[in-house]
């Protein structure tokens, strides 16, 4: 996973409630059997004016003019600020996969559902949980400047906009950690296979039923 | 001081280590997986030379990209087709305890098999790289639906990395009008707080009209917590939850079986203990219910009508019902029973398994489909639970109504075969999300229950199923 430091990157807004994971990439793009690629079907019913289907040329397609990544002051976003529950839906980690080819590294809102939030932190996305008049402001911030732009550090937890004011967010330390360092999750679980190996011996006497097809095997 | 829910019994049992700030291990019994969330997770532990913990947790079955046309033994998509080869393959590398391929005769919907074959079982962690994997607690196990990394790091690890989630009770008291059925419950109870109103929450659903359902009903339920926020649904054990599973293949036999039920009686939530939230509904005044937007808690009853966005203070709520409407090609005000369908799609793992077939057909015995109703499918949620509706007849009476018999997959869910809407189509579907999209590209969804998506195909339109149904019912 790509470590995430310190982010200085321009924002885009997308003003929308409940963006669902079937929005962020539509089903037919998840018969992929790989994890890059998605990004140029990110959004792809509200991106483009024709139906997308997987191996498409994304370049020859016609652009939705209004959808606001289509907008040429948002070209190279790194930052989405989104609204309430963002995420919501189906598990499919092609969402947080698809924003980051997209070229996302930060997603800053009131809310996320619960399965996307925890699958950005697996790939290195930051999402960011602010209070609803903070996230308000930067909207109004965003829409009013063209090439506004933010400065996320992780290291202490803050958020710096282009008038100087430095916003603070709340993280899970050990998320924070994985982030930080780029850890992945399988080593660092790893180190407590003899713990688990334990665990799984006493879970085993107490509830044999749940092992009946290893016993008979 | 002692007292428990639940959720806190299940945590309790299979927490293998925490950290300090509350950053966990929880041992998993079973691993669920399909081939739409899997080829990457097993392409990780190739990359990094590891092998799968347990293989013996492991059953896999291939749902979300099969066809169900009946009889049809081949994938023509080839994209798809590869996705289904891909996991014959990596559980042929890997190895599982139940492997149910398409066209084997067991094949059927993750949610729906689990269950059916015993898989699941009380008292269980049950994960799926599936948002329904929730279903399963119906059965008092804690599932999670989980993303492919933590499928990947399940499958390496026999754990998930969790914090503890807080306790919320949904009680449902009261009976259940006839014509109001389990999915009416649940649609109901998003409807009142919300598609994010349990996030970060598990959900108990309980109360008499809970207990008054069958495991299948429960499993609706649960089935739709993610649609509430919740990844986690619960039902406490009681006798219908220890009879479901007698006899099951894969449920213990004998010595074994007495030893469990012993302990599955424990899975309940103790008298006193404490939720972090409590939410209360009247079931007995409850009326079928019909979504009307783009987010299942867009709903209302069938004797409202289409709402006006004006009406919603809330400017974030009002633009997004502006944006439903429009993509729903709906005017405000509209009666819900004056809106017209061009499909109907009865089946998913929210509504797919028999007692749903049974509440079609209850309604659809003797009827035809209305002329303006240009397809309805019915899809099985298993090749058992097919089995199962033709030896009962079921199928011939969708037949002569004009209705197609289709062979078990996710179907027109989610729409990643061939089963799907067409631009601008409006269907009655019982599945579970009716976000932009999702059963075709511009098609219009409206989530109902399956006894209502019956009466919808006959009646053309909307309909208020208690006027369809026999006197006695």
């Amino acid at each position: 996973m790509e470590k995430f430091i310190r982010l200085d990157a321009l924002v885009a807004p997308l003003d929308r409630a409940n963006v669902d994971t079937d929005a962020i990439i539509p089903k037919q793009f998840l018969k992929s059997i790989h994890r890059s690629g998605f990004g140029p079907y990110l959004f792809d019913e509200w991106r483009y004016l024709d139906h997308g289907e997987p191996g498409m040329d994304c370049s020859k397609r016609p652009k939705n003019p209004d959808f606001v990544l289509n907008q040429p002051r948002y070209e190279g976003a790194q930052i989405l600020l989104v609204r309430e529950n963002f995420g919501c839906g189906s598990s499919r980690e092609h969402a947080p996969w698809a924003l980051l080819d997209y070229g996302f590294r930060a997603l800053i809102g009131p809310s996320f559902a619960d399965i996307f939030y925890n699958n950005c932190f697996k790939n290195g996305l930051l999402p960011i949980v602010l209070p609803t008049e903070e996230v308000d402001r930067l909207f109004r911030e965003c829409e009013a400047m063209p090439g506004y732009r933010l400065v996320i550090d992780l290291p202490s937890q803050t958020i710096t906009t282009p008038e100087g004011r430095v916003i603070s967010f709340e993280i899970d330390p050990f998320r924070k950690e994985c982030l930080l360092n780029g850890w992945d999750d399988i080593a660092l679980t790893l180190r407590h296979a003899d713990e688990i190996r334990r665990f799984e011996e006493a879970y085993r006497a107490r509830h044999p039923y749940y092992f009946v097809e290893e016993s008979a095997a | 001081m002692n007292a428990k829910t639940l959720y806190d019994k299940l945590w309790d049992a299979h927490l293998v280590r925490q950290e300090p700030d509350g950053t966990a291990l929880i041992y998993i019994d079973r691993h669920l997986i399909h081939e739409v969330t899997s080829p990457q997770a097993f392409e990780g532990l190739r990359l990094a030379g590891r092998k799968p913990w347990r293989t013996a947790s492991v059953v896999a079955t291939a749902d979300h990209n099969v066809p169900t046309d009946p009889g049809e033994s081949e994938i023509r998509d080839p994209v798809s087709r590869e996705q289904v080869v891909t996991l014959d393959q990596n559980i042929r590398a890997f190895g599982a305890l139940r492997y149910f391929p398409f066209r084997d005769p067991r094949q059927g919907i993750v949610h729906v098999i689990g269950p059916e074959s015993g898989a699941t079982l009380p008292g269980m962690t049950v994960v799926c790289g599936d948002s329904h994997t929730s279903t399963h607690g119906a059965f008092a196990c804690l599932a999670h639906g989980i993303g492919t990394s933590e499928v990947e790091h399940v499958l390496a690890t026999q754990c998930l990395i969790q914090k503890k989630a807080k306790n919320m009770r949904v009680r449902v008291d009261g009976g259940l009008p006839p014509g109001v059925y389990a999915k009416d419950v649940i649609l109901a109870i998003i409807g009142r707080i919300g598609t994010a109103g349990g996030t970060g929450h598990a959900i108990e659903f309980a109360g008499e009209a809970i207990r008054s359902l069958s495991m299948e009903g429960r499993m609706t339920v649960c089935n739709m917590a993610i649609e509430a926020g919740a990844r986690v649904g619960m039902v406490a054990v009681d006798d219908k939850t220890i009879d479901y599973f007698r006899g099951k293949p894969l449920a213990p036999k004998g010595e074994l079986w007495e030893r469990a039920v012993d302990y599955w009686r424990t899975l309940v939530s103790d008298t006193d203990a404490r939720f972090d939230r409590e939410v209360v509904l009247d079931a007995s005044t409850l009326k079928p219910q019909v979504t009307w937007g783009t987010s299942p808690e867009m709903v209302t009853d069938i004797e409202g009508r289409v709402p006006d966005p004006a009406a919603f203070a809330d400017p974030v709520k009002r633009d997004a019902a502006e944006r439903a409407l429009a993509y729903m090609g709906l005017e405000p005000g509209t009666p819900i029973t004056e809106i017209p369908v061009d499909q109907v799609f009865i089946g998913s793992c929210t509504n797919s398994r028999i007692e749903d077939l049974r509440a079609a057909a209850a309604v659809v015995r003797g009827r035809k489909k209305a002329p303006n109703v240009k397809r309805v499918l019915v899809v099985p949620g298993s090749g058992l639970v097919k089995k199962q509706a033709e030896e009962e007849g079921l199928h011939r009476i969708f037949l002569e109504a004009g209705f197609e018999w289709r062979d078990p997959g996710c179907s027109m869910c989610l729409a990643m075969n061939a089963d799907r809407l067409e631009p601008g189509e409006r269907c009655a579907s019982t599945s579970n999300r009716n976000f932009e999209g999702r059963q075709g590209a511009g098609g219009r969804t409206h989530l109902v229950s399956p006894a209502m998506a019956a009466a919808a195909a006959i009646a053309g339109h909307f309909v208020d199923v208690r006027e369809l149904l026999p006197a006695s019912a």
